[in-house]
Protein backbone atom coordinates (compact mmCIF):
# COMPACT_ATOMS: atom_id res chain seq x y z
CA UNK A 1 0.00 0.00 0.00
CA UNK A 2 1.31 3.41 -0.92
CA UNK A 3 1.50 6.09 1.73
CA UNK A 4 0.35 9.60 0.92
CA UNK A 5 2.98 12.34 0.64
CA UNK A 6 1.90 13.89 3.92
CA UNK A 7 2.22 10.58 5.72
CA UNK A 8 5.70 10.08 4.27
CA UNK A 9 6.71 13.59 5.26
CA UNK A 10 5.68 13.06 8.90
CA UNK A 11 7.12 9.56 8.89
CA UNK A 12 10.49 10.67 7.56
CA UNK A 13 10.62 13.90 9.54
CA UNK A 14 8.50 13.27 12.60
CA UNK A 15 7.76 16.43 14.59
CA UNK A 16 8.21 16.59 18.34
CA UNK A 17 9.47 13.08 19.03
CA UNK A 18 10.49 12.33 22.60
CA UNK A 19 9.39 12.78 26.17
CA UNK A 20 9.29 15.58 28.70
CA UNK A 21 11.04 15.17 32.03
CA UNK A 22 8.97 13.25 34.52
CA UNK A 23 9.00 16.11 37.00
CA UNK A 24 8.42 18.93 34.54
CA UNK A 25 5.61 21.23 35.48
CA UNK A 26 2.22 20.92 33.73
CA UNK A 27 2.93 17.69 31.91
CA UNK A 28 0.01 15.42 31.05
CA UNK A 29 0.53 12.01 29.53
CA UNK A 30 -1.84 9.98 27.41
CA UNK A 31 -1.00 6.44 26.52
CA UNK A 32 -3.12 4.31 24.24
CA UNK A 33 -2.78 1.16 22.17
CA UNK A 34 -4.50 -0.36 19.16
CA UNK A 35 -5.00 -4.10 19.69
CA UNK A 36 -5.78 -4.73 16.02
CA UNK A 37 -2.27 -3.80 14.92
CA UNK A 38 -0.32 -3.72 18.19
CA UNK A 39 0.55 -0.04 17.86
CA UNK A 40 1.38 1.84 21.05
CA UNK A 41 1.24 5.64 21.28
CA UNK A 42 2.34 8.02 24.01
CA UNK A 43 1.34 11.67 23.77
CA UNK A 44 2.56 14.26 26.25
CA UNK A 45 1.21 17.77 26.57
CA UNK A 46 2.92 20.65 28.32
CA UNK A 47 0.11 22.82 29.57
CA UNK A 48 0.63 26.37 30.81
CA UNK A 49 -1.09 27.86 33.84
CA UNK A 50 -3.67 29.43 31.55
CA UNK A 51 -4.70 25.99 30.25
CA UNK A 52 -3.04 26.53 26.87
CA UNK A 53 -0.91 23.74 25.42
CA UNK A 54 2.60 25.16 25.04
CA UNK A 55 4.34 22.10 23.70
CA UNK A 56 3.70 18.46 22.86
CA UNK A 57 5.81 15.39 22.36
CA UNK A 58 5.05 11.88 21.19
CA UNK A 59 6.51 8.45 20.99
CA UNK A 60 4.81 5.84 18.83
CA UNK A 61 5.56 2.25 18.04
CA UNK A 62 3.63 1.34 14.97
CA UNK A 63 3.25 1.77 11.25
CA UNK A 64 3.93 4.91 9.23
CA UNK A 65 0.31 6.04 9.48
CA UNK A 66 0.33 5.79 13.27
CA UNK A 67 3.57 7.76 13.49
CA UNK A 68 2.28 10.39 11.06
CA UNK A 69 -1.03 10.68 12.95
CA UNK A 70 0.70 11.30 16.26
CA UNK A 71 3.28 13.63 14.73
CA UNK A 72 0.48 15.66 13.18
CA UNK A 73 -1.50 16.02 16.40
CA UNK A 74 1.54 17.30 18.29
CA UNK A 75 1.57 20.17 15.79
CA UNK A 76 -2.16 20.70 15.90
CA UNK A 77 -2.56 20.84 19.68
CA UNK A 78 0.07 23.53 20.22
CA UNK A 79 -1.51 26.87 21.08
CA UNK A 80 -4.87 25.28 21.75
CA UNK A 81 -6.57 25.09 25.14
CA UNK A 82 -7.09 21.57 26.42
CA UNK A 83 -10.78 21.80 25.62
CA UNK A 84 -10.04 22.95 22.08
CA UNK A 85 -7.62 20.05 21.72
CA UNK A 86 -10.47 17.68 22.57
CA UNK A 87 -12.30 18.93 19.50
CA UNK A 88 -9.71 17.39 17.18
CA UNK A 89 -11.44 14.47 15.54
CA UNK A 90 -9.96 11.40 13.94
CA UNK A 91 -11.78 12.23 10.70
CA UNK A 92 -9.79 15.49 10.43
CA UNK A 93 -6.53 13.62 10.98
CA UNK A 94 -7.47 10.94 8.45
CA UNK A 95 -8.47 13.60 5.92
CA UNK A 96 -5.31 15.68 6.37
CA UNK A 97 -3.09 12.62 5.92
CA UNK A 98 -5.31 11.01 3.25
CA UNK A 99 -5.37 7.77 5.21
CA UNK A 100 -6.93 4.78 3.46
CA UNK A 101 -9.84 3.02 5.22
CA UNK A 102 -7.63 0.26 6.66
CA UNK A 103 -5.53 2.90 8.43
CA UNK A 104 -8.39 4.87 9.97
CA UNK A 105 -7.70 3.18 13.30
CA UNK A 106 -4.35 5.02 13.40
CA UNK A 107 -6.20 8.33 13.42
CA UNK A 108 -8.58 7.00 16.08
CA UNK A 109 -5.55 6.09 18.16
CA UNK A 110 -4.22 9.65 17.87
CA UNK A 111 -7.57 11.16 18.83
CA UNK A 112 -7.81 8.82 21.81
CA UNK A 113 -4.27 9.77 22.83
CA UNK A 114 -5.35 13.43 23.07
CA UNK A 115 -8.38 12.42 25.14
CA UNK A 116 -6.22 10.30 27.44
CA UNK A 117 -3.68 13.10 27.92
CA UNK A 118 -6.39 15.65 28.67
CA UNK A 119 -8.02 13.22 31.10
CA UNK A 120 -4.65 12.84 32.81
CA UNK A 121 -4.28 16.63 33.01
CA UNK A 122 -7.75 17.04 34.49
CA UNK A 123 -7.13 14.28 36.99
CA UNK A 124 -3.90 15.92 38.15
CA UNK A 125 -5.44 19.37 38.34
CA UNK A 126 -8.85 18.43 39.65
CA UNK A 127 -10.52 20.29 36.80
CA UNK B 1 -23.01 -37.21 -7.72
CA UNK B 2 -22.18 -36.21 -4.20
CA UNK B 3 -24.63 -34.43 -2.02
CA UNK B 4 -23.52 -32.45 0.97
CA UNK B 5 -24.89 -33.31 4.34
CA UNK B 6 -23.09 -30.45 6.07
CA UNK B 7 -25.09 -27.62 7.56
CA UNK B 8 -24.04 -24.22 6.24
CA UNK B 9 -25.63 -22.42 9.18
CA UNK B 10 -23.68 -24.40 11.78
CA UNK B 11 -21.10 -22.46 13.77
CA UNK B 12 -17.42 -23.43 13.54
CA UNK B 13 -17.58 -25.67 16.60
CA UNK B 14 -20.71 -27.49 15.48
CA UNK B 15 -19.17 -27.96 12.05
CA UNK B 16 -16.41 -30.04 13.60
CA UNK B 17 -18.64 -31.65 16.23
CA UNK B 18 -16.82 -29.89 19.06
CA UNK B 19 -18.07 -28.29 22.24
CA UNK B 20 -18.24 -24.53 22.22
CA UNK B 21 -15.27 -23.89 24.48
CA UNK B 22 -11.89 -22.22 24.59
CA UNK B 23 -10.34 -25.50 25.69
CA UNK B 24 -10.54 -27.45 22.46
CA UNK B 25 -9.61 -31.05 21.64
CA UNK B 26 -6.97 -30.24 19.05
CA UNK B 27 -6.58 -33.85 17.93
CA UNK B 28 -10.31 -34.15 17.28
CA UNK B 29 -10.27 -30.80 15.48
CA UNK B 30 -7.42 -31.91 13.24
CA UNK B 31 -8.99 -35.30 12.45
CA UNK B 32 -12.43 -33.89 11.74
CA UNK B 33 -10.93 -31.14 9.57
CA UNK B 34 -9.06 -33.69 7.43
CA UNK B 35 -12.25 -35.78 7.08
CA UNK B 36 -14.43 -32.90 5.97
CA UNK B 37 -11.71 -31.43 3.79
CA UNK B 38 -11.40 -34.73 1.94
CA UNK B 39 -15.18 -34.77 1.46
CA UNK B 40 -15.52 -31.26 0.10
CA UNK B 41 -12.27 -30.98 -1.84
CA UNK B 42 -13.08 -29.43 -5.25
CA UNK B 43 -10.98 -32.10 -7.01
CA UNK B 44 -13.50 -34.68 -5.87
CA UNK B 45 -16.31 -32.88 -7.57
CA UNK B 46 -14.95 -32.33 -11.07
CA UNK B 47 -17.60 -34.70 -12.42
CA UNK B 48 -20.47 -33.00 -10.65
CA UNK B 49 -22.75 -30.28 -11.96
CA UNK B 50 -21.55 -26.69 -12.03
CA UNK B 51 -23.73 -25.93 -9.05
CA UNK B 52 -22.28 -28.83 -7.14
CA UNK B 53 -18.73 -27.80 -7.97
CA UNK B 54 -19.43 -24.28 -6.81
CA UNK B 55 -20.90 -25.64 -3.62
CA UNK B 56 -17.83 -27.79 -3.05
CA UNK B 57 -15.65 -24.74 -3.53
CA UNK B 58 -17.69 -22.72 -1.06
CA UNK B 59 -17.50 -25.52 1.45
CA UNK B 60 -13.76 -25.92 1.09
CA UNK B 61 -13.33 -22.21 1.84
CA UNK B 62 -15.79 -22.30 4.73
CA UNK B 63 -14.19 -25.36 6.32
CA UNK B 64 -10.72 -23.91 5.98
CA UNK B 65 -11.76 -20.64 7.59
CA UNK B 66 -13.44 -22.50 10.46
CA UNK B 67 -10.33 -24.61 10.99
CA UNK B 68 -7.96 -21.63 11.00
CA UNK B 69 -10.20 -19.83 13.48
CA UNK B 70 -10.43 -22.72 15.92
CA UNK B 71 -6.79 -23.72 15.63
CA UNK B 72 -5.43 -20.38 16.88
CA UNK B 73 -6.22 -19.81 20.57
CA UNK B 74 -6.50 -16.07 20.01
CA UNK B 75 -8.81 -16.29 16.98
CA UNK B 76 -10.80 -18.98 18.80
CA UNK B 77 -11.31 -16.74 21.83
CA UNK B 78 -12.39 -13.83 19.65
CA UNK B 79 -14.83 -16.07 17.83
CA UNK B 80 -16.23 -17.45 21.08
CA UNK B 81 -16.73 -13.94 22.45
CA UNK B 82 -18.51 -13.03 19.23
CA UNK B 83 -20.81 -16.06 19.59
CA UNK B 84 -21.58 -14.87 23.12
CA UNK B 85 -22.46 -11.45 21.78
CA UNK B 86 -19.32 -9.84 23.22
CA UNK B 87 -17.27 -7.84 20.77
CA UNK B 88 -13.60 -7.93 21.77
CA UNK B 89 -13.41 -4.31 20.46
CA UNK B 90 -10.03 -4.79 18.90
CA UNK B 91 -10.67 -1.95 16.45
CA UNK B 92 -12.19 0.55 18.81
CA UNK B 93 -10.90 0.06 22.36
CA UNK B 94 -7.57 1.81 22.81
CA UNK B 95 -7.64 2.12 26.59
CA UNK B 96 -5.21 -0.48 27.84
CA UNK B 97 -3.80 -0.45 31.38
CA UNK B 98 -1.07 2.19 31.54
CA UNK B 99 1.58 -0.10 33.05
CA UNK B 100 0.94 -2.67 30.34
CA UNK B 101 1.42 -0.10 27.57
CA UNK B 102 4.53 1.33 29.22
CA UNK B 103 5.99 -2.18 29.44
CA UNK B 104 5.05 -2.86 25.81
CA UNK B 105 6.77 0.30 24.68
CA UNK B 106 9.92 -0.51 26.67
CA UNK B 107 10.00 -4.02 25.25
CA UNK B 108 9.59 -2.73 21.70
CA UNK B 109 12.41 -0.31 22.33
CA UNK B 110 14.63 -3.07 23.70
CA UNK B 111 13.83 -5.31 20.74
CA UNK B 112 14.51 -2.47 18.30
CA UNK B 113 17.88 -1.74 19.90
CA UNK B 114 18.84 -5.41 20.05
CA UNK B 115 17.96 -5.74 16.38
CA UNK B 116 20.16 -2.79 15.43
CA UNK B 117 22.94 -4.09 17.70
CA UNK B 118 22.52 -7.62 16.32
CA UNK B 119 22.22 -8.88 19.90
CA UNK B 120 20.50 -12.24 19.63
CA UNK B 121 21.12 -13.02 23.33
CA UNK B 122 18.88 -10.14 24.38
CA UNK B 123 16.28 -11.08 21.77
CA UNK B 124 16.32 -14.69 22.96
CA UNK B 125 15.92 -13.61 26.56
CA UNK B 126 12.97 -11.31 25.85
CA UNK B 127 11.40 -13.98 23.68
CA UNK B 128 11.68 -16.72 26.29
CA UNK B 129 10.04 -14.56 28.94
CA UNK B 130 7.29 -13.46 26.59
CA UNK B 131 6.49 -17.02 25.50
CA UNK B 132 5.99 -18.07 29.13
CA UNK B 133 3.78 -15.05 29.80
CA UNK B 134 1.66 -15.71 26.73
CA UNK B 135 1.25 -19.36 27.67
CA UNK B 136 0.05 -18.45 31.16
CA UNK B 137 -2.34 -15.90 29.75
CA UNK B 138 -3.90 -18.42 27.39
CA UNK B 139 -4.54 -20.64 30.40
CA UNK B 140 -6.15 -17.72 32.18
CA UNK B 141 -8.20 -16.94 29.08
CA UNK B 142 -9.49 -20.50 29.03
CA UNK B 143 -10.46 -20.23 32.67
CA UNK B 144 -12.19 -16.87 32.14
CA UNK B 145 -14.24 -18.14 29.21
CA UNK B 146 -14.96 -21.77 30.05
CA UNK B 147 -15.19 -21.70 33.85
CA UNK B 148 -15.97 -18.16 34.92
CA UNK B 149 -17.88 -16.99 31.83
CA UNK B 150 -16.36 -13.57 32.46
CA UNK B 151 -16.46 -12.31 28.89
CA UNK B 152 -15.58 -8.72 29.73
CA UNK B 153 -12.33 -9.76 31.40
CA UNK B 154 -11.71 -12.24 28.59
CA UNK B 155 -12.10 -9.47 25.99
CA UNK B 156 -9.54 -7.38 27.87
CA UNK B 157 -7.12 -10.27 27.91
CA UNK B 158 -7.68 -10.91 24.20
CA UNK B 159 -6.74 -7.30 23.47
CA UNK B 160 -3.65 -7.64 25.62
CA UNK B 161 -2.62 -10.87 23.91
CA UNK B 162 -2.92 -9.20 20.52
CA UNK B 163 -0.11 -6.82 21.50
CA UNK B 164 1.99 -9.66 22.85
CA UNK B 165 1.51 -11.85 19.79
CA UNK B 166 2.50 -8.88 17.65
CA UNK B 167 5.61 -8.35 19.79
CA UNK B 168 6.48 -12.03 19.46
CA UNK B 169 6.27 -11.72 15.67
CA UNK B 170 8.54 -8.68 15.81
CA UNK B 171 11.08 -10.54 17.93
CA UNK B 172 11.02 -13.47 15.52
CA UNK B 173 11.54 -11.12 12.59
CA UNK B 174 14.41 -9.44 14.43
CA UNK B 175 16.01 -12.79 15.26
CA UNK B 176 15.70 -13.87 11.66
CA UNK B 177 17.36 -10.65 10.51
CA UNK B 178 20.13 -10.90 13.12
CA UNK B 179 20.89 -14.57 12.52
CA UNK B 180 20.66 -14.36 8.75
Amino acid sequence: MAYSEKVLDHYENPRNVGSFGKDDEGIATGMVGAPACGDVMKLQLKVGKDGVIEDAKFKTYGCGSAIASSSLVTEWVKGKTIDQALEIKNTQIAEELALPPVKIHCSILAEDAIKAAVADYKKKHGA
Amino acid sequence: MTTFTLDFSADHFALFGLDRAQGVDTVALETRFRDIQAQVHPDKHTQGSDANQRLAMQWATRVNEAYQTLKSPLARARYLLQLQGHDAQIESNTAMPMDFLVAQMELREAVGEAKVGADDTVLDGVRRKLVIEIKEEYQRLRDLIDAQHDYVAAAGLVRQLMFQEKLLTEIDDALEAVLA
